[in-house]
């Protein structure tokens, strides 16, 4: 619609009318409401909660990573002084003793057998920290241990022991062996005779790492028994109310007995989709009739939430002379670990969006995720479309070099746009900028050659190897590399995705105030300072008040999938359209008979007052609420979605897309094989940026976690015993703030006219095409195929195989 | 055990700490005083960082009773402080966004960072905090390098500390305008 | 346990003697992770926070005295020119605030084969100075480290100082590490260079199950440098005798494969920083001469 962009794009800018000219409305940068309580330490997070006579919990673990359990004996720990209850699995209240996002099979507490390193098998609750410690370790389990299946061989091997037994979850039927936890493919066109047609074909095998969230607020949380013989839980999570459908059936309490309410949230990143400590916490709460305190520790944190999936992904890729490509042949396979958690999303993922944002007719993909003994994997920024983006870029890269064409050229020239159909058949149907986020980061200057030296000489904090002084100079070669991913926002596949606000206006102090009441999970993405702004701008007021997240109102749906500002926002501003409604009925019923254009003019509601489209103003919102207070609560949802076909993967399987490109441009230090990424450029379409200081905020810090995954990050499992080797800050690195770049954001704004605001969701997309750069540009640096991810030293120098 | 040591000025006393508790602990559960994160507790995040004697330390490595008789400064303690040094008090906040209301007394490296967007989960910013503030009265006008080297033991998941850079520099810079 | 609190080296040295599992804590930085972590429960923490001469260095002639709990970030300050190596590798520690409070003496106690002082001390040459209520001793450092995380300490002692060489020449240092700062040690090498004896000194850390000198790769490139009067005539070290050098260091190793890094990238990682510290070095003390030189 209307005019061109300077690119030649078309323009879809978000217009608004309401709001435009209310002060700290969407599109602003207003600053966050929980900033002042952040800087002066006073906000609450889950791990500092406190309460009169409390108790702590204490979780014990699984030593091993498949056992028989023979025997368990909790005497000894009961007899400790100051140990409240010790509880296993023949102490679950009722027959609900698993839980699960949508399988549920994952034990409450470990029963005649643990799956994996790190299962929870006993809780502890006494009086301090060191007691519950002391008390878990005199609990004498008998172990008897299993061979462990660890990769896709062992699990699907004539005789292996199956991780479940009578599976009966709606992927058992449609998997080809019972260790799979589910499988789908996506085929569309004939990849046979595209084949046929192709002038260059390239093959490639990539090894994805397994990576941690690493958020830095620990599981935590406190659970308060209540006179009613319920309980209060104050926690961190991504869902509220996904929670609560888990553990109020295993207490053997009704819903309404389990209140909630978010706690501080340290950062959750997918690591807290799943339950943690919640119902471990209730239990010793209802058991001991005290509150109870619970804090892992980050060695238990390692264990106590899913990881990112490591993968295996093969790939072939075709295409002809003049650089179109022919076909996308792919076999994805996912290691989901003991438990289901997200697995089946994430496999749903992979294989949907596993072409990545270019246009192929002919497509055979296949992903599928593994039971094993390994960690369980599930949710992480970007699952599902991160670990087929680090292979599919690697496969444009090799492309373009044997068709012989620039490797941003070949990828622009087979970039997908509105209109592109996606290899589940579903059409793109909002903008899709691909060729242009490329050519954005392609424009951007190049950072200096040699920024380390100095007329005072070598600086080794710009070299790789940093502090540690490994080179002034000395084998240090300079890399570029480009890559471009695409994510899905919200849930897919038929999901029922909605969202619920309770908006209130009313007259406090003679002006007029919003109320937003979401159970929205505010982990720092700042879903709370954008509420504020949609209430801004939708009732034209200055002053909102963001109620404290908690299962007194409607869910919310999870913070993930990049979906809160686009469903939890869309609720928002729906509730807030419906008070506003409401509000000018008001105004009509008492001022209308005085002027005119109560009834004939479009108004609004701007800077506190009924405005007409004009901008004439009719009342001042104090006097059209008096004492009258307008309150709704809905639900809101966006386009519905269906499910894939199980065979050919085939329907309308996502909401929206979104799209980020990356230009990385890094050092390594070619002898030692050490990397220091210089610069990481992003461009990202954002349809509509509500807020452009928390946008880049989100695109700075989801590109880190791409570098993270690259260069440093991984969660290293011994493959003879399923054991974790590193589960410490002191083995598993995440970037420093001399291990990241600075990083120039370049952000377009695309409506997409089916969201709120046009709005795109932002938080996942830079988190694919971060780590394919890095790689890309270390490749470029050092001439090596490198793939796997992340690189290590020994990778870059040949070092890789022992002695 | 008992141990008395000043926390931001004023004189605390802690009774049956066990002797293997952190300073961490005490400040956190006995002090009313959960500022200072506990993100790791191994000396490798920076979460917990406090000034001990005036020197930035892991709270988290500091034994409780090596705290005797000592000073500790935590992020609870931080704008009081800086506002001692700078002789002047300390500044207000001047958000108009602030929710916890306009009377709430901020260090210059704390107002810089909730204006920068250096916060988003805010698990690190205590630490944060009180590393860059000793940076910027070591260093007031620090260049790029200085700052990240004095700001590597402070890990951040989810800013990729560009905000952060911003929060420093911006700190720097109204500090050299105010004096 | 229990939190014993000496307010002086004779209580310390007392304590340690009656009580000789307790666990000396000064930094905190090895002792307290351990604990946090349940790694280990001591029947007694001996705090050496209060005895305050732990805490300073006496710069000498030839020696430089230091503490046991000088802080890395006083090293790194105000012993650059006494201690090149050893401020250098200070700087490699960890963070600014484990450099605030860990300490040379914490390495020496933990003796861990990736502590990061260990190679400096050997290339600088150095000796622990350790007492008891039965008296004091000097151990030369190579004689120091005894196994992984073992030393030559007797129960009932306390390590009171390090006695380290002043430098008499350039000296380096360098770390390998998987992150560019707050980093624990795939491997790191110290060297140093010693005019006034014509002999080079090194050191290897986290490449074997002790920190160790590379005698043979010393011996080879003193016997090189001697030979080709290199001394004299301050030349470059020639590329073959840099190169023999750095194999030789890396042939000094035995390292393991973990998870920080495999046995072949340590030996090789070794070899390089061994090839390019000696560049470095040499480098410096040729511009030194040619100061002097031009100087006179």
């Amino acid at each position: 619609m209307g005019s061109r962009g300077t690119a030649g794009l078309p323009a879809n800018i978000t217009h608004l009318t309401q709001g435009a000219r209310t002060r700290g409305g969407i599109g602003e940068s207003t600053l966050r409401p929980d900033g002042t309580l952040k800087v002066t330490g006073e906000f609450a997070y889950s791990s500092d909660m406190w309460h009169e006579d409390m108790l702590w919990g204490q979780i014990l673990r699984s030593p091993v990573a498949h056992a028989e359990i023979v025997s368990i004996d909790t005497a000894e720990a009961l007899a400790v002084p100051g140990v409240y209850a010790v509880m296993t699995y023949d102490d679950l209240p009722t027959d609900v003793r698993h839980y699960g996002l949508e399988i549920q099979d994952t034990p409450v507490l470990a029963h005649g057998r643990v799956r994996h390193h790190g299962e929870p098998v006993a809780i502890v609750a006494a009086d301090h920290p060191e007691t519950a410690r002391r008390a878990a370790a005199r609990i004498r389990v008998g172990y008897r241990e299993l061979p462990v299946i660890t990769d896709e061989a062992s699990a699907t091997a004539p005789d292996a022991v199956l991780l479940h037994e009578d599976r009966t979850d709606h992927h058992a039927a449609h998997v080809p062996h019972p260790n799979i936890l589910h499988r789908q493919p996506i085929v569309r066109g004939d990849v046979a005779e595209a084949r046929r047609r192709a002038d260059f074909v390239v093959e490639g095998e990539y090894v994805f790492g397994m990576q941690d969230q690493a958020f830095l607020g620990p599981e935590s949380g406190l659970a308060v028994p209540a006179e009613d013989g319920g309980v209060d839980l104050y926690i961190a999570t991504q869902w509220l109310h996904s929670d609560l459908r888990q553990i109020a059936p295993v207490l053997g309490l009704p819903p309404e007995k389990v209140r909630m309410t978010l706690a501080g949230v340290g950062g959750a990143f997918g690591g807290r989709e799943d339950l943690s400590m919640q119902i471990h916490a209730c239990l010793l709460a209802l058991r001991t009739g005290k509150p109870i305190k619970i804090v892992y520790n980050r060695f238990e944190s390692f264990f106590g939430h899913v990881h990112r999936h490591p993968a295996t992904l093969r790939y072939e890729h075709g295409a002809t002379r003049d650089g179109r490509l022919t076909h996308v042949k792919a076999r994805i396979v996912l290691d989901g670990g003991a438990y289901a958690s997200a697995s089946p999303a994430v496999v749903g993922n992979a294989s949907s969006l596993g072409v990545g944002p270019y246009v192929v007719d002919d497509v055979d993909i296949e992903a599928l995720a593994l039971y094993t003994n390994n960690p369980p994997c599930g949710a992480m920024r970007g699952f599902g479309a991160v670990q087929a983006c680090f292979a599919y870029e690697a496969q444009m890269d090799r492309l373009a070099d044997a068709v012989g064409m620039d490797r941003v050229e070949f990828r622009q020239l087979n970039a997908m746009s509105q209109g592109s159909v996606m290899p589940t058949g579903q059409v793109v149907d909002s903008p899709a900028p691909v060729a242009e986020l490329l050519r954005r980061v392609k424009a951007m200057p190049l950072p200096p050659e040699r920024q380390w030296e100095s007329s005072e000489g070598v600086d080794v904090r710009q070299l790789p190897g940093g502090l540690s002084n490994t080179t002034h100079g000395e084998g240090v070669v300079r890399g570029i590399g480009y890559a471009v991913g695409i994510k899905n926002v919200g849930f897919s596949e038929g999901f029922d995705d909605y969202s619920t606000a309770r908006v209130r206006m009313e007259v406090v102090g003679g002006e007029p105030v919003a109320t937003v009441h979401t159970a929205m999970a505010e982990v720092g993405q700042g879903g709370v300072t954008v509420h504020a702004q949609i209430a801004r701008t939708e009732l034209g007021v200055t002053r909102v008040t963001i109620q404290p997240a908690d299962t007194r109102v409607g869910s919310a749906g999870s913070t993930s999938a990049s979906r809160q500002t686009y469903v939890t926002g869309g609720a928002v501003k729906h509730a807030c359209e419906l008070v506003r409604e409401r509000v000018l009925e008001l105004g009509r019923r008492k001022f209308g008979p005085y002027h005119p254009a109560w009834a004939t003019a479009g108004l609004l509601l701007e800077g506190g007052k009924v405005v007409t489209d004009a901008g004439e103003a009719l009342a001042d919102l104090a006097d059209v609420l008096g004492d009258e207070a307008v309150e709704i609560e809905r639900e809101w949802r966006h386009r519905p979605t269906e499910p894939f076909d199980p065979r050919t993967g085939q329907g309308r399987g996502h909401v929206q897309y979104s799209f980020a490109a990356h230009r990385a441009v890094v050092e390594v230090d070619t002898e030692l094989g050490l990397v220091k990424v210089i610069e990481l450029a992003c461009a990202q379409d954002v349809g509509k940026a509500l807020n452009p200081l928390s946008v880049i905020g989100q695109i700075q810090g989801g590109t880190t976690q791409g570098l993270g995954i690259a260069v440093m990050e991984e969660i290293v499992v011994d493959p003879r015993t399923a054991k974790v080797r590193n589960p410490s800050f002191t083995d598993y690195l995440i970037p420093t703030i001399l291990d990241t770049p600075t990083m120039p954001v370049d952000v377009l704004e695309l409506a997409d006219d089916h969201a709120p605001y046009g709005l795109r969701g932002i938080g996942e997309a830079p988190t694919l095409s971060s780590t394919p750069a890095v790689l890309a540009a270390i490749r470029d640096a050092t001439g090596l195929e490198l793939n796997r991810t992340p690189v290590r030293p020994e990778h870059l120098t040949g070092t890789d195989t022992g002695t | 055990m008992r141990v008395h040591f000043t926390v931001n000025g004023r004189p605390q006393e802690a009774d049956d700490v066990w002797e293997g508790e952190s300073l961490l602990y005490v400040l956190r559960e006995r002090l009313g005083l959960p500022g200072s994160k506990n993100a790791c507790e191994q000396g490798e995040c920076g979460s917990c960082t406090v000034r001990l004697d005036g020197v930035p330390v892991c709270a988290c490595l500091v034994a409780a009773g090596q705290a005797e008789g000592r000073e500790v400064v935590t992020v609870e303690g931080l704008a009081e402080y800086a506002g001692q040094r700078s002789g002047d008090g300390p500044p207000r906040a001047g958000g108009t966004h602030s929710q916890a209301g306009e009377d709430t007394r901020l260090a210059p490296v704390q107002q810089a960072f909730v204006d920068a967007g250096a916060v988003q989960c805010g698990f690190c910013t205590p630490g944060l905090l009180v590393a860059a503030d000793e940076l910027l009265e070591r260093n007031p006008m620090p260049a790029d390098a200085d700052i990240r080297e004095a700001l590597s033991g402070n890990l951040c998941r989810c800013t990729g500390y560009e905000k952060i850079m911003d929060a420093v520099r911006l700190a720097a810079a109204r500090q050299s305008e105010g004096t | 346990m229990d939190f014993l609190r000496p307010a002086s080296w004779e209580e310390a040295l007392a304590a340690k003697a009656e009580h000789p599992t307790a666990v000396p804590i000064a930094g905190g930085t090895d002792v307290m992770v351990e604990i946090n972590f349940d790694h280990r429960r001591p029947e007694y923490l001996l705090d050496l926070n209060r005895v305050g001469d732990l805490y300073e260095w006496e710069v000498g002639e030839d020696r430089v005295r230091l503490g046991a709990s000088v802080p890395y970030t006083r090293i790194m300050e105000d012993l650059r020119a006494e201690l090149p190596a050893l401020a250098l590798a200070s700087h490699t520690v960890a963070s600014p605030q484990i450099r605030n409070r860990g300490s040379v003496g914490g390495n020496l106690g933990t003796a861990s084969p990736a502590g990061d002082a260990h190679p400096a001390l050997l290339a600088a040459g150095a000796e622990v100075e350790a007492e008891s209520v039965r008296g004091s001793r000097r151990i030369p450092v190579d004689d120091f480290y005894t196994g992984v995380k073992r030393n030559a300490l007797a129960p009932d002692e306390l390590i009171r100082a390090v006695h380290v060489r002043r430098a008499d020449g350039p000296q380096q240092y360098a770390k390998v590490g998987t992150r560019n700062a707050m980093v624990i040690a795939v491997c790191a090498f110290g060297l140093a260079l010693h005019p006034a004896t014509r002999t080079v000194r090194t050191g290897i850390g986290s490449a074997a199950p002790t920190p160790v000198r590379a005698t043979v790769a010393e011996d080879f490139l003193n016997a090189a440098l001697e030979e080709g009067g290199f001394w004299d005539d301050g030349q470059a070290v020639t590329p073959s005798v840099a190169r023999r050098f750095a194999e030789l260091c890396a042939a000094a190793c035995d390292p393991i494969d973990d998870v920080r890094g495999t046995a072949g990238y340590r030996r090789h990682a070794v070899g390089v920083l061994a090839r390019r510290t000696l560049n470095w070095a040499w480098e410096e003390y040729r511009g030194a001469r040619r100061g002097t030189e031009g100087a006179a």
